[in-house]
């Protein structure tokens, strides 16, 4: 499994994690499926949940934005296919936490921000019996 | 009755790669259950453990959430609209929810906390979230004393201390954490033995210093909370600032007489100490506890708030303190509350940040470090240490002792031939001295008697000395009897 991206994709959620640091930042992942494989169109980026001022910051995006982003790409005939977020001073990898807030099939995109410089940036799929995260590649599609 | 069932991609394929499904049901408890029992790979993704659906899914009828309506009992119609909805969480703050998955208790535990487990609010869920959980602690005095106590018997997993007193007479009086037969011990042993003893579950650190800018930074990172239990500007700054930098929440309170305040400080939900009061006093125009006094009980009533509001972040319910300022009146018994908002110009956690690491409190804070090793006292100083006057007295030179403290204090102690000025009374009464005759000034601590001096030499007073470190220290230092307060 892998998920194909396209130029500037990778550079929009870079520099998303850059501009909020030492907050995360947050998105959606909207593109297409096709013969099973996923093919980013668009990062939907979501005002994080500090700015939302939501009460105890468990959620990065709460349900409503979730909503909200469905709905923008049921319009642009676009799927959700998963999420990106920030781990400001820690590794792209997902946590014990993240795993239990997970779904299988989503592609989980972290990218890690140091000192205010976004570094390793690494995509992740939950196994279907909800045990670990594996990697995905992110392949980058050259413009044609 | 059939309605609608959005679900999200993720879940797609799990329904045979439909977007929707068709169910029947009367409120959301028998739609979730029909459609986990059509399509039963949903069930570990939609449910925990417990039967419970996940924390991180959430349920919608046309565009309300359910939560808001009647949870599961929600009544729904034909033609209405259900959606799946996942919220996504985050990592970086997931440090006690992850840790709280590996952690277990045991039966004696489960015995312990059983008042806990009951509770749907704690159950086992969150009382596995108290034990996963590290609370620092600055300061096990008024405040410290019933939080170490209360933190430690609901099962707070790590307690940290800091703390570098001894336990004196004076603190019996509301530090009960501390007995009388530890006077002269360090705080910090005898409260760590206290709360081993009420629970032998937890770790107690504790950390033997003051804190300062060179060490904060590295003691709170590895707490999830701090409880700020000082009583001093410099310190509360420093609190708030390493706490801000480090992205942890800081359970504030302060006490004073009969008042009290608390609050949580946390720079990604609210405001933060800077944002309420972006400078600190002049030094010396708010008096300490030890100046001012406290009535003993009061820091218990705040440190119990502080407690409280400590286990409810890690338990992530309920509402807390951000943003809000609770103002208590012990003598009105009357609770009140302020509004706290983030100031978008705090040069701490405002939108353009200066403050970008720890600066130098004491400085900050207008106290000047005493030199190292003390200056000579020279022939026109203002300043008399008690050992000296002790000398002169002796040798019989006439000196007019002027005490500026509060009649109440001079009926605990005071000096042999003293006058009693308080120190309101100074500018009104100065006439009462004669500039021509060597007066000593001298209050508790040094620290009135040292404003009483400077209004009188502005009064034209030149034969005036400050008597430094106050009756205080000419108990400690030249006469033991006088007692201390």
């Amino acid at each position: 499994m892998a998920i194909k991206v396209k130029e500037g994709h990778v550079e929009a959620i870079r520099s998303h994690g850059e501009s909020t640091f030492p907050y995360e930042c947050c998105g959606l992942l909207l593109g297409r499926l096709v013969d099973g494989e996923k093919i980013l169109e668009e990062t939907y980026a979501v005002p994080n949940a500090k700015e939302e001022g939501t009460k105890h910051n468990r959620f990065l995006i709460p349900p409503e934005a979730v909503l909200k982003g469905e709905r923008y790409a049921r319009e642009k005939k676009l799927d959700v296919l998963g999420f990106y977020h920030s781990h400001p001073n820690a590794e792209a990898r997902p946590s014990q936490f993240d795993l239990d807030h997970a779904w299988p099939f989503y592609s989980y995109v972290i990218v890690s921000v140091r000192g205010s410089k976004a570094q390793e940036i690494n995509s992740w799929r939950m196994t279907e019996d909800r045990s670990r995260f594996d990697q995905e590649p992110i392949i980058t599609l050259k413009k044609s | 009755m059939a309605l609608k069932v959005l679900l999200p991609t993720a879940l797609r394929h799990l329904v045979g790669n439909q977007d929707e499904v068709e169910l029947a049901g009367r409120n959301i408890a028998e739609l979730m259950s029909g459609l986990v029992q059509k399509y039963p790979e949903l069930k570990k993704h939609l449910f925990n453990e417990e039967g419970k659906l996940r924390n991180f899914v959430n349920v919608y009828v046309n565009d309300d959430d359910v939560r808001y309506l009647q949870e599961d009992k929600t009544p729904v119609k034909e033609g209405d609209v259900v959606s799946i909805v996942p919220s996504i969480a985050g990592g970086n703050l997931a440090t006690i929810e992850e840790t709280s998955a590996r952690v277990e208790l045991s039966n004696e535990e489960i015995q312990r906390y059983s008042r806990h487990l009951i509770m749907p609010e704690v159950a086992m869920e969150g009382q596995k979230k108290l034990k996963a959980s590290k609370v620092l602690l600055v300061g096990t005095g008024g405040l410290g004393a019933p939080l170490g106590l209360y933190l430690a018997a609901a099962g707070i997993g790590r307690i940290g201390l800091v703390d570098f007193d001894v336990v004196d007479f004076s603190n019996l009086q509301r530090q009960v954490i501390h007995s009388t037969k530890d006077v002269g011990r360090p705080k910090l042993e005898s409260a760590k033995e206290k709360i081993l003893g009420i629970n032998p579950h937890i770790q107690v650190d504790g950390y033997e210093t003051m804190l300062r800018a060179d060490n904060a930074m590295d003691i709170i990172k590895d707490y999830d909370i701090v409880v700020d239990g000082t009583d001093n500007f410099p310190t509360r700054y420093l609190v708030n600032d390493a706490c801000v930098l480090l992205d942890k929440p800081n359970v504030y309170g302060s006490i004073f007489r009969f008042e009290g305040q608390a609050s949580v400080f946390y720079a990604r939900e609210g405001p933060c100490y800077r944002c309420l009061y972006p400078e600190p006093p002049p030094p010396g125009l708010v008096p300490s506890c030890a100046e001012g006094g406290v009535l003993g009980i009061l820091p218990g009533t705040i440190g119990l708030i502080q407690a409280t509001e400590a286990v409810k972040l890690i338990l992530g319910k309920g509402r807390t303190l951000v943003g809000r300022l609770l103002l208590y009146d012990a003598l009105e018994m009357k609770f009140r509350e302020l509004k706290l908002r983030k100031n978008p110009k705090c040069p701490l956690c405002g939108d353009n940040p200066t403050i970008k690491a720890l600066i130098d409190y004491e400085q900050f804070c207008g106290i000047t470090p005493q030199p190292v090793a003390a200056a000579p006292i020279e022939q026109d100083s203002y300043e008399i240490t008690p050992e000296e006057l002790k000398v002169r007295l002796d040798r019989g030179d006439r000196l007019t002792i002027v005490d500026v403290r509060e009649p109440h204090e001079y009926n605990i102690s005071r000096l042999p031939n003293s006058i009693l000025i308080p120190l309101g009374q100074v500018g009104a009464r100065k006439n009462e001295l004669n500039p021509s005759d060597e007066i000593i000034v001298h209050c508790k601590m040094g620290g009135r008697s040292a404003k009483a001096v400077k209004l009188l030499r502005e009064a034209g007073f030149k034969k005036i000395k400050n008597l430094t470190g106050g009756i205080d220290r000419w108990a400690q230092n030249v006469d033991p009897s006088v007692p201390r307060y």
